[in-house]
This record gives structure tokens, C-alpha cells and sequence, in this order.
């Protein structure tokens, strides 16, 4: 088969098809998985005893679990225990968990870095301590985890690979099976590397260009 | 139980911190539109005393009124009450995402749910009063530090206050930035603002307070007007103490 023609006819229109599911999960599990990043850190910073605990426990226990053995157990183990999953709701369920943990983890940091005062003056206003949280020390430990959350982005980018696992053909999967088929391993697995790196580049640039957007005059270098 | 006389009124106030007595049952009331000032050595519970009062800091034991409403053991309403002591802090605490008139509007808007634009001109108002309105669009990390204070001090003053609490406003300044807000704080004193000033500044303590109460380990040693402090003899102590700052001053 003319390669020209196994291009056009077989292997972009497969890997589109594959990075239109790729794109799906990663659109669906990133905004979940900062939303619970923000809960979890902000739950084991200013929480009390419990809240701070159990939020500790999740992101120990994720962060200790192989993200495709937690893909296992979501969508092989669970059924078992009378829960089933679809693919995609598992390999979601999935991401969210590991993209949350690993997020909190920067936007504690960043919480953490915010000067104590702050807290302190909101809340000789008259905020209470929850205002405190979201009004002034959150915005401004956000800004500072953009570059840790947008590494995290990128990892959710390259391991939503994982959901092949789970019978999900996204991008990396629909390549295996054009490879596969038609024996063009080096051929598809490139042009599926340069489909990862596009998307891993857009989100880098996007990532500087909002980063430069929210900068604060005067207080984030340059 | 209430005075009616007294704006605010502060009884036996005790705090510790493990073995370490900060403050041993301190009491004063406080009238409208008086200046009272603090001074003493370091570590004396100057400022946790004002910390006492709205509360920021959790007393042991003791009371806080204020217009004959109890502070203490007030639970979700101590918010109410912090809006009616303003609080100024060494180191200004400004938030640092927002500009200034942005500092100043935000709890107006959010725990006093002003109407935003009412709120920008109350703000602005505030800002000017400061000498500040010209720098309402910058970030605090583009101010000096005077300027960061007075509009910290606007901050504070836009909640409509009854009492403002300074807490060393200007000991993390230099001399020059010391004096521009002082000015600010001398003209809210003579404005009638009723105010609590923890201070290491003699001279601003002598010419502007009704009352200076000189605190040592924890207590208030001596208290009285700047004029009885520094010439009756039975103030020997607050004397001597402001006395070393005037001979430092003579030998510079």
C-alpha cells in the first residue's frame, strides 16, 4: 500500500478518531481534578483534625497506587463488589483521583507559601475564616501552583494513555491497532508522538500565557 | 454590668502561653473619642492585648465590651464586632493580589455587602483621607511602606469603626516613612476617632494620647495623662522608661 494513501486513508482518520476520545477524557477528568485538588488541600490546611486527616489518608493512598492498578480495580475489581463502570466512567473516576491528589500537593505548597497576616487581617475585617480562604490566600496560592498544576496537566495528557487498558481506544490505542494491523509500527507510533507532543506544547504555551494574564504587578518574577 | 459612659471596657484579661504569664489581668475602659497609647519594654503583651480585644487571639479568661455588648464568648458574632475595631499591624498585612482601592472595597462588598460601586466610592473616599487616591490602581508590592500603611489604615477606617486598634503601626518604617503616617493617625485623633496605639514612638505617645498606660510583664504598671506621667513622682517608672529614648535622642 502507497504510504501516502495508508496516511490519508487509514492512519489519520483512525488517530482522530482516537485523539477526539483522548481529548474527551482529558476535558471531562482536568477541571474535576483541580476543583478535588483545591478541596483536598485546602481541606488538610485549614481543616480540622478529621477533615485534615482523611484528606491526608486520599492523597497518601492515590499517591502510593499505581495509577493503572487503581484503573484495574475501578473497572475489573469493583463489579465484584456490585459496582460497575462503564470504560470511560472508570478511566475518568480514575484520573480525577490521581489528578487531585498530586494537584493538592502543589496547592498546599502554595497555600502554605501565602503570608500567615493575610488570613489574619481578612479575618479583623470581619471574613470569616472560610472568606478568608477563598477571597485572599486562595487566588494567590493559586498562582503560584499554575507551573505544578500544569505539569500535572501534562502527566494527565500522556497517562489518559492507560484507558487502552480499559478497552478505551484513545489516541495511543487506535495507534497500537493500525500498527498492528498493517505492520507500520515505526510510521503510526511516531506520528502519535508528534500528535502528544502538539498537545503537551499547547499546553505548555497556554500555561505561560495565563500565568503572564493573572501575574500580580510587581510580585512574580519575571 | 454595662457603663454606659464607656465605649469599650476590658476586664481582667488573662493570657498565657504554656508557663509564660503574657498578660496578668489587665482591665481599662476606654471613652469615645479618646487616644489611649501603650508603651513598655518588648514582650509585655502590648500587642497581644489589642489581639485580646477583637479577639484574634483567644483570652484565657477576662471580658471585652464594646457599646455594652459582650466581645468574648460571642461565637459567629465576634465577625460583627472585628468590623467595629479596626485593626492596623506592623508589617500592614495587605493583600497582595489586589490594588488598593481594591483592598479597601473588598470586605465592604463582601461582609458588608455594599452594592460595588458604593463600595469604590466609600473606598476611594477612604484612600484620600490617607493622602492615597492618586495610588488606588497600584499593587501593595509597588508602594513604599508608608504608603502601604495608610492604606491599611484605610482599610480599616472604611468599615466605619468605633474603635481602631494600632498595633506598632509604624515600627517596621523608617523615620521618615514614621512621620507621614503618624500625620495620618495624629489627624484621625483629632478628628475624634476613638483609638488603642501600641507604640515604641515617645514623642507621637506624649503629644497625642489622652492616657498613656505603661505595660510591664503583662500588667499595666502606671497609667495617667502624658502631662502627670512625666512630672508627678510617683510615675517614676514610665518616666525613667521614656526618659532613656529622650537622653538616646539628645546624645544622636
Amino acid at each position: 500500500m502507497d504510504t501516502m494513501l495508508f496516511m490519508a486513508d487509514v492512519l489519520v482518520p483512525a488517530l482522530l478518531q482516537g485523539l477526539v476520545i483522548t481529548l474527551e477524557l482529558i476535558v471531562a477528568a482536568a477541571p474535576f481534578g483541580f476543583a478535588l485538588g483545591v478541596v483536598l488541600a485546602v481541606g488538610r490546611t485549614y481543616g480540622g483534625r478529621l477533615t485534615s486527616y482523611l484528606c491526608r489518608a486520599f492523597v497518601a493512598f492515590i499517591k502510593g497506587c499505581p495509577l493503572l492498578l487503581l484503573l484495574f480495580m475501578l473497572y475489573f475489581g469493583l463489579p465484584s463488589a456490585g459496582i460497575s463502570f462503564s470504560p470511560f466512567v472508570a478511566a475518568m473516576i480514575g484520573f480525577i483521583c490521581c489528578n487531585a491528589a498530586y494537584n493538592s500537593e502543589y496547592i498546599r505548597g502554595a497555600l502554605l507559601s501565602v503570608k500567615d497576616g493575610q488570613m489574619i487581617a481578612a479575618q479583623a475585617l470581619g471574613m470569616t475564616r472560610l472568606q478568608s480562604i477563598w477571597l485572599i490566600v486562595l487566588p494567590q496560592a493559586l498562582r503560584r501552583a499554575i507551573p505544578g498544576i500544569t505539569n500535572e496537566f501534562i502527566y494527565l495528557i500522556k497517562y489518559s494513555s492507560l484507558a487502552y487498558m480499559l478497552t478505551i481506544i484513545e489516541l495511543s490505542g487506535a495507534g497500537k491497532i493500525v500498527a498492528t494491523k498493517y505492520f507500520t509500527y515505526n510510521e503510526t507510533f511516531m506520528m502519535v508522538g508528534a500528535i502528544y507532543l502538539v498537545l503537551v506544547t499547547i499546553t505548555t504555551v497556554s500555561a505561560d500565557m495565563i500565568e503572564k494574564k493573572v501575574a500580580v504587578p510587581g510580585t512574580t518574577g519575571r | 454590668m454595662h457603663d454606659d459612659e464607656y465605649i469599650l471596657k476590658v476586664e481582667n484579661i488573662r493570657k498565657s502561653y504554656g508557663q509564660t504569664v503574657v498578660l496578668d489581668s489587665v482591665s481599662f475602659n476606654v471613652r469615645k473619642g479618646d487616644t489611649k497609647v501603650f508603651i513598655g519594654p518588648s514582650g509585655t503583651g502590648k500587642s497581644t492585648l489589642l489581639r485580646c480585644i477583637n479577639q484574634l487571639t483567644v483570652p484565657d479568661s477576662g471580658r471585652v465590651w464594646l457599646n455594652g455588648e459582650e466581645v468574648t464568648h460571642s461565637g459567629s458574632r465576634i465577625n460583627y464586632f472585628r468590623q467595629k475595631m479596626g485593626m492596623v499591624f506592623q508589617n500592614f498585612y495587605l493583600f497582595d493580589h489586589l490594588t488598593a482601592v481594591r483592598n479597601v472595597e473588598i470586605a465592604l462588598i463582601k461582609v458588608k455587602g455594599m452594592p460595588a460601586k458604593e463600595a469604590r466610592k466609600k473606598a476611594l473616599l477612604e484612600l484620600r483621607q490617607v493622602g492615597m487616591e492618586d495610588w488606588a490602581d497600584h499593587y501593595p508590592a509597588e508602594l513604599s511602606g508608608g504608603q502601604a500603611q495608610r492604606v491599611s489604615i484605610a482599610r480599616a477606617l472604611a468599615m466605619d469603626p468605633d474603635v481602631m486598634l494600632f498595633d506598632e503601626p509604624t515600627s517596621a518604617l523608617d523615620p521618615e516613612l514614621t512621620r507621614e503616617v503618624l500625620e495620618v493617625i495624629k489627624n484621625l485623633a483629632r478628628d475624634g476617632t476613638t483609638m488603642l496605639v501600641v507604640t515604641h514612638e515617645m514623642g507621637f505617645a506624649t503629644s497625642v494620647a489622652n492616657e498613656i498606660l505603661f505595660m510591664e510583664g503583662g500588667r499595666i504598671a502606671e497609667q495617667g495623662s502624658p502631662q502627670e506621667l512625666l512630672s508627678d513622682p510617683r510615675f517614676s517608672r514610665t518616666k525613667n522608661f521614656i526618659g532613656q529614648f529622650r537622653e538616646f535622642d539628645r546624645e544622636m
